[in-house]
């Protein structure tokens, strides 16, 4: 009688994980979206550990305790800036977990037909994103090298590890008594995301975490096949859509094609600009002329990029708005959608830095404004201001929508020094007569601003 | 209809549903979204919890269901707080009184 009440928690659960997305679209019931998720869990949690197939309570328990050691100590310490990186280990988790128990159930009862098919599909989705994503984890944390590494022949190589192990997992899906070929078919789908994040470079982070998001749930999905719960394959296939619709826009925002996110980001990076060699001047400015000049603004936009998350400089940018604000002046935030190392990453930093996110605009808000804008300030973003997406042909990012901070009256741009990004793109923003270079730290040089600032105000008022 | 076109039929109208879901949710809150799509697909511990937890588990099972539970239980714990911890940061522009 009791195992009748099992399905309808798992119902529940399911129902309660719709309303947590579906209250995610706002930010005034996103916390009771997420207070709702939990409950849905907690309510698939229970409703299991009482089926009566669950027998053996110590490992489970061991293993509880062990997951929350580690999860308890990331929510609460890591910082903000951290977020991509702690999302790459989730999906690697995430992606493990489903892996282990499709290998798990194959060795405990090997299955037929419909059933091993999912198998495999969940397997060899679980496994290639489980390496991809430690190795996409290694490159935010910048343990690997965060340069694309390309060599001759990578696409062959690539597709040939994927084919290998696609064709054993086909004939395993056929007659799968051969168990031998089981470990190999899992080796090969582990190099194959390995291969798959070598050629990634960090502005193709955002495309890529979305990506592994979706082969992340939709291995999951497939678990709820091969087990045959409902909940699973409900559970997954939301997390399968959303990271793909997210890697969709980051694709549309950096006019890349749709094959290209579902082949992984082969070769994503395949033409480095040319060199003009010719010797450009550029205009620079110290921070005491930078302030003088916000301080006679009437309007500023200020459109950060992953050099701000580097610099750590997004609260002392928030000083800034506070200071700018203070004296009358209109400050907005641009934000591009691919600006930073996942989708929505800047959004997070300012709002940590207590920036109202009620001053955060999207790009097709935020691009007429730039005409009637006196200062543009970038801080630490690059192609995602680069008119030569919109000018030039021939550009590697041509097409690319980008923020017109050029459209400004003035443009100052925070950066280190004038050696082009990763991509080695040029960017013909600094070298506009109305551009002022603002170099060093991004940090450092707001700070310098807000100082200047500080001191008009202190003159002013007495 | 057997079991296995039950369960695509499920699959097929979650995906769509997803779809229509995600599209609504603001690009401000990408990042948390993320987050708490995939502390809910860390359901993947209801699978784990049975593989390790069955009676005729062998060494192999148990212990691959372990290291399955375990890192689903990580992704539930620290994607929930996490997401939750981000949220909480988003704030509209403060009342004017308060300075």
């Amino acid at each position: 009688m009791i195992e009748t009440i099992f399905p309808a928690l798992y119902i529940l659960a399911a129902a309660s994980f719709i309303l947590a997305i579906k209250w995610m679209n706002s930010p005034a019931t996103a916390r009771r979206g997420v207070l709702i998720g939990e409950i849905g869990m907690l309510l698939a949690v229970v409703g299991t550990l009482l089926r009566r197939e669950v027998v053996n309570y110590e490992w489970i328990l061991i293993a509880f305790f062990i997951g929350s050691a580690i999860g308890v100590p990331i929510a609460y310490y890591m910082p903000m800036t951290a977020v991509p990186q702690r999302t790459a280990f989730s999906h690697a988790c995430g992606a493990i977990a489903s892996a282990l128990i499709g290998t798990a159930e194959y060795y405990r009862n090997i299955p037929h037909g419909f059933p091993m098919a999912a198998l495999i599909v969940e397997t060899l989705l679980g496994f290639l994103t489980f390496t991809a994503s430690m190795m996409a984890f290694g490159k935010l944390q910048e343990i690997l090298p965060q340069r694309p590494i390309t060599y001759r022949g990578q696409n062959f190589v690539n597709l040939g590890v994927f084919g290998l192990a696609v064709a054993l997992g086909i004939t395993l899906i056929v007659s799968p008594e051969r168990m031998y070929l089981y470990p190999i078919f899992a080796v090969l789908a582990l190099i194959f995301g390995v291969l798959l994040i070598i050629p990634i470079g960090g502005a193709d982070m955002p495309t890529v975490i979305a990506l592994l998001n979706s082969y992340a749930g939709l291995s999951a999905s497939a678990m709820g096949f091969v087990l045959d719960n409902k909940l699973l394959i409900v559970a997954g296939a939301l997390d399968g859509s959303s990271g793909f619709i997210l890697s969709v826009i980051m694709c549309r925002a950096m006019n890349r094609s749709f094959s290209n996110v579902l082949f992984g980001a082969f070769g994503t990076i395949q033409t480095s600009a040319k060199q003009s060699g010719v010797e450009r001047t550029v205009r620079s400015a110290s921070p005491e002329e930078a302030a003088e000049i916000l301080d006679a603004a009437r309007s500023v936009i200020i459109i950060p990029g992953y050099g701000m998350a580097v610099a750590q400089a997004q609260h002392k940018l928030r000083e800034l708005h506070d200071v700018l604000a203070k004296r009358g002046i209109d400050v907005k935030f641009a934000i591009h959608p691919v600006a930073g190392r996942m989708p929505g990453h800047m959004n997070v930093l300012l709002a940590e830095a207590d920036v109202p996110y009620d001053h955060l605009f999207e790009m097709d808000d935020i691009n007429p404004e730039f005409p009637r804008t006196d200062v543009a300030l970038v801080i630490g973003a690059n192609d995602v201001v680069n008119p030569a997406a919109r000018n030039d042909k021939n550009s590697p990012i041509s097409g690319m929508p980008i923020l017109n901070a050029s459209e400004a009256r003035t443009v100052m741009v925070i950066k280190r020094s004038m050696s082009p990004g990763f991509a080695g793109i040029d960017n013909e923003l600094y070298y506009l007569d109305k551009t002022l270079m603002l170099f060093g730290d991004a940090k450092v040089f707001v700070t310098g601003i807000v100082k200047e600032l500080n001191v008009a105000v202190g003159v002013g008022a007495r | 209809m057997s079991k296995y076109e039950i369960a695509i039929w499920v699959f097929m109208l979650a995906a769509f549903l997803g779809f229509e879901l995600i599209r609504r949710v603001s690009p401000l809150l990408h990042t948390p979204l993320m987050s708490l799509t995939n502390a809910i697909s860390a359901i993947a511990v209801v699978g784990a919890i049975l593989i390790t937890g069955e009676k005729e588990a062998t060494m192999l099972t148990r212990t691959l269901g372990f290291i399955a539970v375990v890192a689903s239980v990580t992704n539930v714990v620290s994607g929930y707080l996490i997401t939750d911890r981000m949220l909480k940061m988003f704030k509209k522009r403060e009342p004017e009184k308060k300075r």
